[in-house]
């Protein structure tokens, strides 16, 4: 009988800009924007990207790299323009859920006398991670992600 | 009992090394003796002892004798599965919002 373990976590990530919120909210709502930083970039290849922007819409992106695909679906919760998003979104990797999270973005404006208008953006994140349904393969990946890294922070 | 920052520190050292990496990999699939790990990777056992020295230092990995066979299994406690998975998790968006600002910096167009 497999052992059932579904794994909850929440972590927080913060980061300051120096653009205003209209400009971060821009980034997550413009499909052309969003596809940039959020699916390019990593170690794989974008082989869809599709977002429909709106309160009940969903966004899909699939990944593929060489030890299989893995696909996000995204579904858009709550969105108070230039101010939060909500957001709920699964993992699949070959196939095989491994993770359902909710996210919370929230932005901040902070200003600073005659300094430009910039934006404290606060990501929440509360996830159920599964493991078990392909262990072995979520192992190696989860292990090839933290590798992958490890050269950059060594670099520092 | 050695400091959190003393035992990131052995961590990040037992892995900066691609040798200990490929051990770590092996043995995230299961325990395997010494003699085992060292033909795949084509070093002498001498070397592998070496190596999970360090990995053993670092909280990594455990390895036991039994009769004469030592066989090297990953510390739960070292860097668990979900830990790890929660991680890179994290890793992950963290990489996102960095390409964010980066994309941020960049200069706006006007359009026309």
């Amino acid at each position: 009988m497999p052992d059932p373990s579904i794994q909850h976590h929440t972590f927080v990530i913060e980061r300051r800009y120096p653009a205003p919120p209209e400009r971060v909210f821009a980034a997550f709502a413009d499909p052309s924007k969003k596809r940039r930083w959020f699916a390019e970039g990593e170690k794989a290849n974008v082989e869809r990207f599709e977002a429909d922007f709106r309160v009940g819409g969903s966004e899909y992106t699939r990944f593929h790299f060489d030890s299989g695909a893995c696909e996000n679906d995204t579904i858009y919760l709550d969105i108070r323009p230039n101010q939060s998003i909500v957001f709920a979104y699964t993992m699949t990797l070959n196939g095989n859920r491994f993770s359902s999270s909710q996210a919370t973005v929230e932005l901040l404006p902070t200003e600073n006398g005659t300094q430009e208008k910039g934006t404290h953006l606060i990501f929440t994140e509360q996830g159920a991670y599964f493991e078990g349904a392909d262990g072995p393969a979520i192992r190696e990946e989860g292990w090839s992600v933290l590798l992958n890294q490890l050269p950059t922070v060594l670099e520092d | 009992m050695p400091s959190q920052a003393t035992r990131v520190h052995r961590v990040f050292h037992a892995l900066g090394d691609p040798t200990r990496r490929a051990i770590v990999e092996k043995l995230s699939y299961g325990p395997a003796s010494v003699s085992s790990l060292a033909g795949p990777l084509e070093i002498t056992v001498a070397a592998v002892v070496q190596h999970l020295q360090v990995l053993e230092d670092s909280g990594l990995v455990r390895t036991t004798k039994v009769g004469r066979v030592r066989t090297c299994r990953m510390e739960p406690a070292g860097l668990s599965v979900a830990e790890r998975w929660i991680a890179s998790r994290r890793s992950l968006w963290e990489r996102r919002l960095d390409r964010l600002g980066d994309l941020l910096a960049e200069p706006e167009r006007e359009l026309p």
